[in-house]
């Protein structure tokens, strides 16, 4: 298998707090990698990093082929990255509708070009045909949720970056949202890179990173992911 | 009811004066949260726009059409305070996005400059830099993809620059030359003279509705109309409302920012310069035509609740209709008999001037009940 994404030696810095101490990471395609790790340990940060939010200070990242690190972040969703951020950032006052349509302005030509949504999405989360006249801004948190990852996806994206997507939603939907992620992994055959606290959902991902304090301490398959592990590493 | 519709009029005519100077501001501050001071000195240069353009019609060569040159001004004024506005955001604004305090510091320096620049800068010279500045702008814009990444990107960019001051060169002689009254410079105020259909006024029901204004009135009604359907059906305008509500999701979603900020103030900039052909077409233009309208701007603006359009219609129509309510002393007229010293009050404040401080009070004192406007922003984010 080749490496969707590699990273190397990746330092982050808030200002002159060191975050992100000499990561290394691979993700391939077709692969669910899981992040874990207890709360401030740099996950979040890893995913800015990897966007483009936040630029890091030494290291490269390399997703298919190409060099990320002086890419802005809309030219890094234009060569394959989605990203569905912490809190869903919903564009409160847009519908949902339009809301879904800007997640195509990461193909080529943009909007202009792409003016159909995809049906897929409305086969993985059927709510949101509903709710397409809606404000973004209006739906729930569960809701948002979905149309965050819809979003993403109607990008056509390479690699989907998740960071908690099922942090402070109702169980059902959690279920929802898991069975999505697995079902656009085997249907798309793109790769996800998710960090995440439900162990059930962590349980579903090919292979771990476990982070602490900025680094990576451990990895491997989650098959051989333990119960010491699990207890070190998960909040829960 | 004659003086209601004379009084309705007045007040719809002063409030798209209003509104058309505000809906630049709107979109700029509105939008995009710049506070933008020099706004109004963008007036002014779409003011000073439709002088020129209006001499140019004089010449000669362009007599037998010297009506129309209304209609060459507008998409004139347009494009020139466009450009300066987007000059502008490239080289200061987007240094300081997030400091409000230092934009308005230097888009106040920037106002003074505009002005200065108009009194020491001979208006022939000004529009051949600012025709220098929409060539070298729209130029790699125009020219195929290829030539600019080639290997000899440098050299066409080069060629690109010499030919946009050649033209600038030739534009500011040419103009220099056959129209003596913009060769030098001049402090002094400028008149421009309306075209002949645009005199006199319109009798309808024992009212005169001088055409001017109903110029203007349409004029606004077109712009506001052009700009909601920009904003909420083309490509664009979704762009642009999802920037300036979430900048940073919008930048992960592959939107380029930086090419929405610089459309979003530029678009803004060159509204400003079509309120300055209405400007200009109502009394005499100077340097400091824009400081009589920037405060009026502001005041739309917030009072509509910023961010929203709608709201900036309404706030004008109604500070229009209370300026005149109070500036011609209507109430005087509708109620003769009025106590003595109400009435004082009253004549004192039939001013215009006076009107505008009563307003502007008004205003003050409805903004300490309702902080956010007229129409607040609502939703489950607002806070976002």
């Amino acid at each position: 298998m080749t490496a969707l994404l590699e990273i190397r030696g990746l330092n982050t810095y808030y200002g002159e707090s060191h975050i992100l101490r000499d990561v290394d990471l691979t993700v391939n395609a077709g692969e669910m990698v899981c992040l874990i790790g207890r709360n401030g340990v740099g996950k979040t940060t890893l995913l800015k990093s990897l966007i483009g939010l936040l630029r890091a200070r030494q290291g490269s990242i390399v997703f298919n082929g190409a060099v990320l690190d002086r890419q802005a972040p809309h030219q890094r969703a234009r060569a394959g990255l989605g990203y569905v951020p912490q809190g869903r950032e919903i564009i409160p006052q847009l519908t949902v509708e339009e809301n879904l349509m800007l997640g195509m302005e990461a193909l080529p030509g943009g909007l202009a070009r792409h003016r159909r949504i995809d049906p897929f999405v409305y086969e993985l989360f059927p709510i949101l045909r509903e709710f397409l006249p809606r404000k973004g801004g209006d739906l729930s948190g569960g809701q948002q949720q979905q149309l965050a990852i819809a979003r993403a996806l109607l990008g056509q994206p390479q690699l989907l970056l998740l960071d908690e997507p099922t942090e402070g939603i109702q169980p059902n939907i959690v279920q929802d949202i898991e069975s999505a992620v697995r079902r656009i992994i085997a249907e798309t055959g793109i790769g996800v890179l998710l960090v995440e606290q439900h162990l059930h959902f962590v349980r579903q991902a090919d292979r771990y990173y476990a982070m602490q304090r900025g680094g990576i301490v451990a990895s491997g398959p989650t098959a051989e992911l333990s119960q010491d592990v699990v207890n070190r590493f998960l909040s829960v | 009811m004659q003086l209601l519709f004379e009084s309705l009029f007045n007040g719809v005519a002063i409030g798209s004066v209003l509104l058309m100077a505000a809906l630049g501001l709107a979109i700029v501050f509105g939008l995009m949260g710049v506070i933008n001071l020099a706004h109004g000195e963008l007036i002014m240069l779409g003011a000073y726009t439709t002088y020129v353009v209006q001499l140019i019609f004089k010449l000669p060569a362009f007599e037998p059409v010297y009506n129309l040159y209304v209609l060459v001004a507008i998409p004139l004024a347009f494009v020139v305070s466009g450009v300066v506005g987007i000059l502008l955001e490239r080289t200061v604004i987007r240094r300081l996005y997030g400091n409000p305090l230092e934009t308005l510091l230097a888009t106040w320096g920037v106002s003074l400059i505009l002005q200065q620049f108009v009194r020491s800068v001979p208006l022939a010279t000004a529009a051949g830099l600012v025709l220098a500045l929409v060539v070298g702008f729209s130029l790699p814009l125009v020219l195929p993809a290829s030539l600019l990444e080639g290997p000899r990107a440098r050299l066409v960019r080069a060629g690109c620059w010499a030919t946009s001051a050649l033209s600038g060169v030739l534009l500011a002689g040419g103009l220099a030359s056959q129209i003596s009254r913009i060769a030098r410079a001049t402090s002094r105020n400028v008149d421009v003279t309306a075209p002949r259909w645009m005199r006199g006024g319109l009798e309808w029901a024992d009212l005169t509705l001088p055409v001017p204004r109903l110029v203007i009135i349409v004029m606004t009604i077109v712009s506001v109309l052009g700009v909601t359907l920009f904003l909420n059906r083309s490509v664009w305008g979704t762009r642009i409302r999802a920037v300036t509500q979430n900048r940073s999701m919008s930048d992960c979603l592959g939107i380029p920012t930086d090419t929405v900020d610089v459309l979003t103030f530029g678009i803004g900039s060159g509204l400003a310069g079509i309120a300055g052909v209405a400007v200009s077409l109502l009394g005499s233009v100077g340097p400091n035509v824009g400081g009589s309208y920037i405060v009026g701007c502001f005041m739309v603006v917030v009072l509509g609740g910023v961010g929203n359009l709608f709201g900036a219609v309404l706030a004008s129509f109604a500070i229009g209709w209370l300026t005149d309510l109070i500036g011609a002393g209507r109430l005087l007229t509708l109620w003769p008999a009025m106590p003595p010293p109400l009435a004082a009050t009253v004549q004192f404040f039939a001013t215009t001037s006076m009107a505008q401080v009563m307003v502007f009070a008004l205003i003050v004192l409805f903004l300490q009940f309702r902080p956010a406007g007229l129409f607040p922003q609502k939703g489950r984010m607002v806070e976002v």
